[in-house]
C-alpha cells in the first residue's frame, strides 16, 4: 500500500517535470515579451520583469499586424473551400463506391505526403502566368489544392462510420444522390467539420514554405513577418518573442478551446489513426 | 487481408440491377475537380519538375535543353548536398528515435488513471498546433550558447557549456567524399527543439493505441504476477506494433520535410552543419537561380520519401475493408 503511494507520488513528480519543461519556452517567451528593452540582457533571461512593459507587444503588432490581416484572410476561406469539397469527395468515396475508387484515393492520399519543393518551380510559373503570383486568392487557391487529400481523408472515414441503412431509409423516403447527402450525411457531419476547420486552419496559419515563395512583403502572410522580423538585426529580442506568442496565439487559443478536435485531426493525418 | 467478394456484393447491389443512372455519373463528377486540381499539381508539377531536372537551366533565364544526368552529378558530387544527406540522416534518425521514446513513455504515464489527465495531455501536445517558426525563433534564443538554458547549466556548475547550434564539430568525423561523416553537434540543438514540437504528436498515437488494448489484458498480465517491467515489454509493447510502424513512417516523414524551423532557428549553418535538403533546394532554386539542380535536389527528396510513404500507403489501405 505504502509502496503503491510513493509509486503515484513518483508518477506525478515525472509528470510535473515534464509538463514544466514543455512550458519552459512559453514561460521565457511571456516574461522576456514583457520587458522593457533596458530589462533585456542576455545574462538575466530566466528573471522576471520588475514590472510590466507591453512596448515590445506594441511594437511587434505595427511590425506583424498587415501578415495577421493577410493570414486570417488566407486561412478563413481556405478553410471553408477545402472543408465544403472535402466533405463532397469523402461522400462519393465512401458511399458511392466504383471499380478504381481505393486506388484514386490512394493517389489522392499521396498528395499531401510530397515535400512541396518538388511541385513548387511549376508552382511559381504557374500561379505567375495566371496573374496569381503574389496574391491571397493565389495562396488560398495553392493551400486549397493542396489541402484537399487530408480533407478527403478525414471526412470519407468519418462517413464510412455512417451505417449504409441510414442510407437506405432515406432512399426509400424518395432521396437521390445529392438529397441523401443533403438531408442525412450533412446533418451529421458537424463533427467532422470542426475537425477539419481546426485542422486545416492550424496548417494554413503556420505553413512557411508557400508563403514565403509565392508572396512578397506587402502581401505576406503572418509567418514570412515574423520571420522577417526575427531576422532582423536591430529588432530586440524582447519584440521578437512578442511577436512569436503573437503570431502563435490565434491557433493556440483554438487549440485550448477545442483540443480534442485538433488531436482528431493529428491522428486522422496519419491515415490509420 | 484482400478484399472480401462477399462483402463487395453487399455493400454493392444497386450497381448489378440498374445499368446506367445519374447516380452512377455523380461520385464522379463529384470527384472530377479535385482528380484534375491533384492531377495537375501534384502529378503533373512532380513530372515537370522531373523534367527541368534533366535541362540546363541554371541561370535566371530558362534553358530546357537536355542536360542529362549532369544536375543529378553536380548536386552529389557538391559539399552542401553531401552534408544535407548526412545532416538528414543523423537528424531523422535521432529525431524519430528520441521523440518515439519519449512519446510512448509519456503515453504509458498519462494511461495510468491519473488525475488531470487531459491536462497533462494537452501540455504534450500544445506545440503541435504551434508554427515550426515560431518554435524556431524561440528555441533560437533559449539554445543561444550564450543565454537561455546555458545559464542554467552554468549555476548548475558545468564549466564546458555546450556550443549547441554554433558548434562546428562533427563526431566521429570520418572523411567521406567531400565531407566529413558523423554527426554534427550542431543539429543537436535543432534536435531538442523538434522533439519539443512533435513528441506530442508520437505521444497522442500511443495513447490512441494503449486505450485499444482491453484493460482485462492488462490487468491479467499484472495478476500473473508478472512485474511491471515484464508486463510491459511482453504484454503491452507487441500489442503497440502497428502503432509503432504509424509514429516511425510520421516522423520520418515530418524530419525529411524539415524546413521551416531550421530556416528560422539556425539557416544552413556554417559549412552547412544544420543545412537539408528542403533548404538547399529553395536556395539553390530561389537565390542561386540553379532551376536544374533546385529540380533534382526536390527529386531526390521526393524518392527519399517515396521509399516510405507509398509501401506504408499501400499497407494502410489494403487492410480496409471495400
Amino acid at each position: 500500500m505504502s509502496l503503491r503511494r510513493v509509486n503515484r507520488a513518483v508518477l506525478y513528480l515525472v509528470l510535473c517535470v515534464f509538463a514544466a519543461g514543455y512550458l519552459m519556452p512559453v514561460y521565457v517567451a511571456l516574461i522576456t515579451s514583457l520587458k522593457p528593452n533596458s530589462e533585456v540582457d542576455l545574462a538575466r533571461m530566466w528573471q522576471l520583469p520588475t514590472r510590466i512593459d507591453l512596448s515590445s507587444w506594441g511594437q511587434a503588432f505595427e511590425r506583424l499586424s498587415p501578415g495577421l490581416a493577410t493570414s486570417l484572410e488566407l486561412a478563413i476561406p481556405a478553410t471553408i473551400i477545402v472543408a465544403i469539397i472535402g466533405a463532397c469527395n469523402g461522400y462519393a468515396l465512401s458511399k458511392w463506391r466504383f471499380p478504381g475508387s481505393r486506388t484514386l484515393f490512394q493517389w489522392l492520399l499521396f498528395g499531401m505526403f510530397i515535400p512541396y519543393q518538388s511541385v513548387l518551380i511549376p508552382l511559381l510559373k504557374v500561379m505567375d502566368s495566371i496573374g496569381l503570383y503574389n496574391s491571397v486568392p493565389g495562396l488560398v487557391l495553392v493551400h486549397v489544392i493542396y489541402g484537399l487529400p487530408i480533407a478527403t481523408l478525414i471526412f470519407r472515414n468519418f462517413y464510412v462510420g455512417i451505417p449504409d441503412d441510414l442510407l437506405e431509409a432515406g432512399r426509400i423516403d424518395g432521396n437521390g444522390y445529392w438529397g441523401l447527402f443533403r438531408s442525412i450525411i450533412l446533418p451529421l457531419s458537424v463533427p467532422a467539420f470542426v475537425v477539419i476547420g481546426i485542422w486545416e486552419f492550424t496548417q494554413v496559419w503556420n505553413e512557411f514554405l508557400f508563403a514565403a515563395t509565392l508572396t512578397t512583403p506587402p502581401h505576406q502572410p503572418v509567418m514570412v513577418a515574423l520571420q522577417n522580423l526575427s531576422g532582423s538585426q536591430i529588432v530586440q529580442w524582447n519584440v521578437q518573442m512578442a511577436g512569436a506568442i503573437m503570431a502563435a496565439l490565434p491557433t493556440l487559443i483554438v487549440y485550448i478551446f477545442l483540443g480534442k478536435y485538433f488531436v482528431r485531426g493529428l491522428l486522422a493525418g496519419s491515415v490509420k489513426g | 487481408m484482400a478484399m472480401q467478394p462477399a462483402e463487395m456484393t453487399i455493400t454493392q447491389p444497386r450497381r448489378a440491377r440498374k445499368p446506367w443512372t445519374w447516380e452512377r455519373v455523380y461520385p464522379i463528377l463529384t470527384l472530377l475537380p479535385s482528380i484534375i486540381a491533384i492531377a495537375v499539381f501534384v502529378y503533373g508539377f512532380i513530372v515537370w519538375t522531373g523534367v527541368v531536372s534533366f535541362t540546363k537551366w541554371n541561370t535566371l533565364v530558362p534553358d530546357l535543353s537536355w542536360n542529362g544526368f549532369a544536375n543529378y552529378r553536380a548536386i552529389f558530387q557538391d559539399f552542401r548536398f553531401q552534408s544535407d544527406l548526412r545532416n538528414l540522416l543523423f537528424f531523422t534518425v535521432l529525431f524519430v528515435l528520441v521523440s518515439m521514446i519519449i512519446g510512448l513513455f509519456l503515453a504509458v504515464l498519462v494511461d495510468q488513471k491519473i488525475r488531470l489527465e487531459g491536462l497533462f495531455r494537452s501540455l504534450f501536445i500544445f506545440p503541435m498546433a504551434i508554427a515550426f517558426i515560431v518554435t524556431g525563433v524561440v528555441w533560437q534564443w533559449l539554445l543561444n550558447p550564450s543565454t537561455g538554458v546555458n545559464l542554467i547549466l552554468k549555476a548548475l556548475g558545468l564549466t564546458h557549456l555546450p556550443k549547441w547550434y554554433v558548434d562546428i564539430t562533427i563526431v566521429p568525423s570520418i572523411p567521406w567524399g567531400h565531407i566529413k561523416f558523423g554527426l554534427p553537434l550542431a543539429l543537436l540543438a535543432v534536435i531538442i527543439a523538434a522533439v519539443w514540437q512533435m513528441s506530442g504528436f508520437a505521444m497522442a498515437l500511443y495513447l490512441s493505441g494503449l486505450r485499444a488494448i482491453p484493460d482485462d489484458l492488462k490487468e491479467a498480465a499484472a495478476v500473473d504476477g508478472a512485474n511491471a517491467w515484464t508486463t510491459f515489454w511482453r504484454v503491452i509493447l507487441p500489442q503497440l506494433n502497428a502503432v509503432t510502424v504509424t509514429v516511425v513512417i510520421m516522423l520520418i516523414h515530418i524530419s525529411m520535410k524539415t524546413f521551416d524551423l531550421i530556416y528560422a532557428m539556425t539557416g544552413p549553418g556554417a559549412a552547412f552543419v544544420t543545412d537539408m535538403p528542403s533548404m538547399d533546394m529553395f536556395q539553390t532554386t530561389f537565390q542561386g537561380n540553379h532551376y536544374a539542380q533546385g529540380a533534382a535536389i526536390s527529386i531526390i527528396m521526393l524518392l527519399l520519401l517515396a521509399i516510405f510513404i507509398v509501401p506504408y500507403l499501400t499497407y494502410s489501405l489494403r487492410g480496409e475493408k471495400p
